[in-house]
């Protein structure tokens, strides 16, 4: 049993029979997923699937009630230390931004550094504004979120997540608040971050970005893993019907 | 084909200004005006003595009784008091203190609630710690060369000011506490927070304030005994704090969630994320509220006469006794209700000043 256990420590992100309930709606149904380091994987399905819980389990915005989340060799419990452990290392980018409105985009971004990590503040601002410059922003630091405009402040969100040096990143859906124009230039960055070989796991309907940059696209429905594959595959064989008609509805325009 | 732009003439000289508004509000049918001519004329038919008797005919100068004559308002009763009415029996020549000590929370609140104003984290610092300690030396004395005061001196519209000062800031901190209590997921302390804020609230405040006074005592030893003035300050503080507790929650209430979870995401600890994200935005939202609140309980502060406080409602009706002045009770009472009503609706205007700056400053900064 060498194989698994050298593939254990290559691990990012492990979900084992991972099972949730929102009251008597069971949401999550024996999901199982494991992400290789480095490893790109784009989460789509149609509303309700449950994709959003999923990545949102993994740095327990969402409660799990069975199963098992493995984050960097760290097994998630109710254990708060572990919890902010997990949360340390995992950065999070928002359908909605969630940047803090009455901070500058640069008191955004060294917050946790400074509160969480304990960073100097003079490290922390250095740090920050390399990636702010990274998302093509670093002019805008000294302006609050609500003088940027909705592709700017996704920027800065990623950028503040990217502060705090995290090994797995998750995106939730992080252009469909935006107007067209912007997505582009939300994704050109999220492109960049996986050419630089960062664990990522997106959920988006972007399938442009899919086949660009994913290794791995992974088609739930109804609380379940219903089929995973490369982009390639993916595209041009869906094996489930459920699948074909999901790609057909969104292929169509 | 060629057209001409067409003159933009005046509008019809009935539908604007003092005469076109009077149409459309006053008389617009024949029932509206009956009733805008029955009001006028009742306004008018009690306005003209009342006038007459506060402004026209009034008495503004003079030492004694023997300076009204005139049959009107006899305001001497109030300007030979003056001093008494706003300080209580605080000694005459340490006057500069308590003007001092108000005349710095008037500074530094400006200093707070003024846009635009520059450090205004030194300004907290200030008004929250600095401040209430050199409060506490100037009012009561005993360093610094400056004779010490009793309390049972203190009185008069500074007390009620003092009371309602200190009720409100000590009260948001606990009041703070409670609210995060009240949504804790913890049941023990959520449980606990609803019991003591359901309890306080449901009390009125004069039976605090009497509890204060004449129950809390029987508790303690008989050679402890409490200052009456903290006494008061204590209850008072007890039962603000309730009150504030559910302004601070309707403040939690209105942050998005997507707040938490974003501190939370940045493994932001829970007081870490309370104190550097969610409160700081609460907080700009409850000012309205806790003005209301502050304005509530400037008013309620009149009710320590029934432990024997003097406070301005008190010592007037103390001084309308005195056989010298018997008879202007009536004078007394209006400058009391006006004195309070500067304070309050000034304070109200400021509020609704900041609730329009808080709703087009959405998004923004400040």
């Amino acid at each position: 049993m060498t194989e698994p256990q050298i593939k254990q420590a290559n691990l990012a992100v492990e979900l084992r029979n991972l099972n949730k309930w929102y009251g008597d709606f069971h949401v999550l149904k024996n999901i199982n997923l494991q992400v290789q380091k480095g490893e790109r994987i784009v989460i789509c399905g149609p509303s309700g699937s449950g994709k959003s819980t999923m990545i949102r389990c993994i740095n327990r915005l969402e409660e799990h009630q069975q199963g098992e989340i493995i984050v960097n060799g760290i097994h998630l419990t109710e254990d708060l230390k572990k919890i902010e452990n997990i949360r340390r290392n995992v950065g999070m980018v928002f359908q909605h931004f969630n940047l803090f409105p009455h901070l500058t985009v640069l008191e955004n971004c060294v917050l946790a550094p400074i509160w969480v990590n304990k960073e100097s503040r003079k490290d922390a601002e250095a740090n920050a504004m390399k990636y702010l410059e990274r998302v093509r922003i670093p002019e805008q630091a000294k302006k609050y979120p609500g003088q940027l405009s909705g592709g700017q402040q996704q920027r800065v969100a990623i950028a503040r997540s990217l502060c705090m040096n995290p090994d797995v990143m998750l995106f939730d859906e992080p252009t469909s608040a935006l107007d067209p124009e912007m997505i582009k230039e939300v994704l050109d960055v999220m492109i960049e971050l996986a050419q630089e070989g960062m664990t990522m796991l997106c959920v988006t309907h972007e399938m442009g970005f899919a086949k660009t940059v994913a290794n791995r696209v992974i088609f739930m429905d109804a609380g379940q893993i219903i089929e995973e594959n490369n982009p390639h595959e993916f595209f041009d064989h869906p094996q489930h019907e459920r699948t074909q008609l999901f790609l057909s509805q969104i292929l169509q325009h | 084909m060629k057209y001409a732009i067409e003159a933009a003439l005046p509008p019809p000289p009935n539908t604007v200004g003092v005469l076109g508004w009077m149409r459309r509000h006053l008389f617009n049918g024949p029932l509206n005006s009956v009733a805008t001519l029955v009001i006028g004329f009742l306004a008018v038919y009690w306005l003209i003595p009342v006038v007459q008797w506060m402004l026209i005919d009034a008495d503004w100068v003079g030492e004694s009784r023997e300076a009204c004559t005139s049959g009107g308002a006899c305001w001497v009763f109030i300007s030979t008091r003056l001093d008494q009415f706003l300080y209580g029996f605080y000694p005459s020549g340490e006057y500069w203190r308590l003007n001092l000590s108000f005349i710095m929370l008037a500074i530094l609140t400006a200093w707070l609630m003024l846009p635009n104003m520059p450090f205004k984290g030194w300004a907290s610092f200030l008004t929250l710690v600095i401040y209430p300690i050199v409060t506490f030396y100037l009012l009561t004395g005993g360093a610094f060369d400056m004779p010490a005061v009793d309390t049972h001196l203190w009185g008069g519209f500074s007390l009620n000011l003092i009371l309602a000062v200190i009720g409100i800031v000590a009260a948001l901190p606990f009041g703070i506490l409670l609210a995060l209590g009240r949504r804790s997921e913890m049941p023990i302390v959520r449980s606990l927070s609803v019991v003591y804020i359901e309890i306080w609230r449901g009390v009125p405040l004069i039976t605090v304030l009497f509890m204060a006074s004449v129950m809390l005592p029987l508790f303690f030893p008989e050679d402890i005994s409490f200052d009456k003035l903290l006494r008061a300050m204590i209850g008072i503080i007890l039962f603000q704090s309730a009150y504030m507790a559910e302004v601070v929650r309707g403040g939690l209430q209105a942050i998005p969630k997507g707040q938490y979870e974003a501190a939370d995401a940045l493994g932001l600890s829970y007081w870490k994320k309370m104190i550097m994200i969610i409160l700081p935005q609460a907080l700009k939202m409850m000012i309205p509220g806790i003005v209301n609140t502050f304005i509530a309980l400037f008013k309620d502060t009149s009710l320590v006469v029934i432990i024997g406080l003097f406070d301005l409602l008190a010592i007037v009706q103390a001084a309308s006794n005195d056989p010298d002045w018997i008879g202007y009770a009536t004078e007394g009472y209006i400058f009391i209700a006006l004195m309070f009503w500067i304070f309050c609706f000034g304070m109200s205007r400021y509020s609704q000043h900041l609730e329009r700056l808080l709703h087009t400053g959405h998004g923004g900064r400040n």
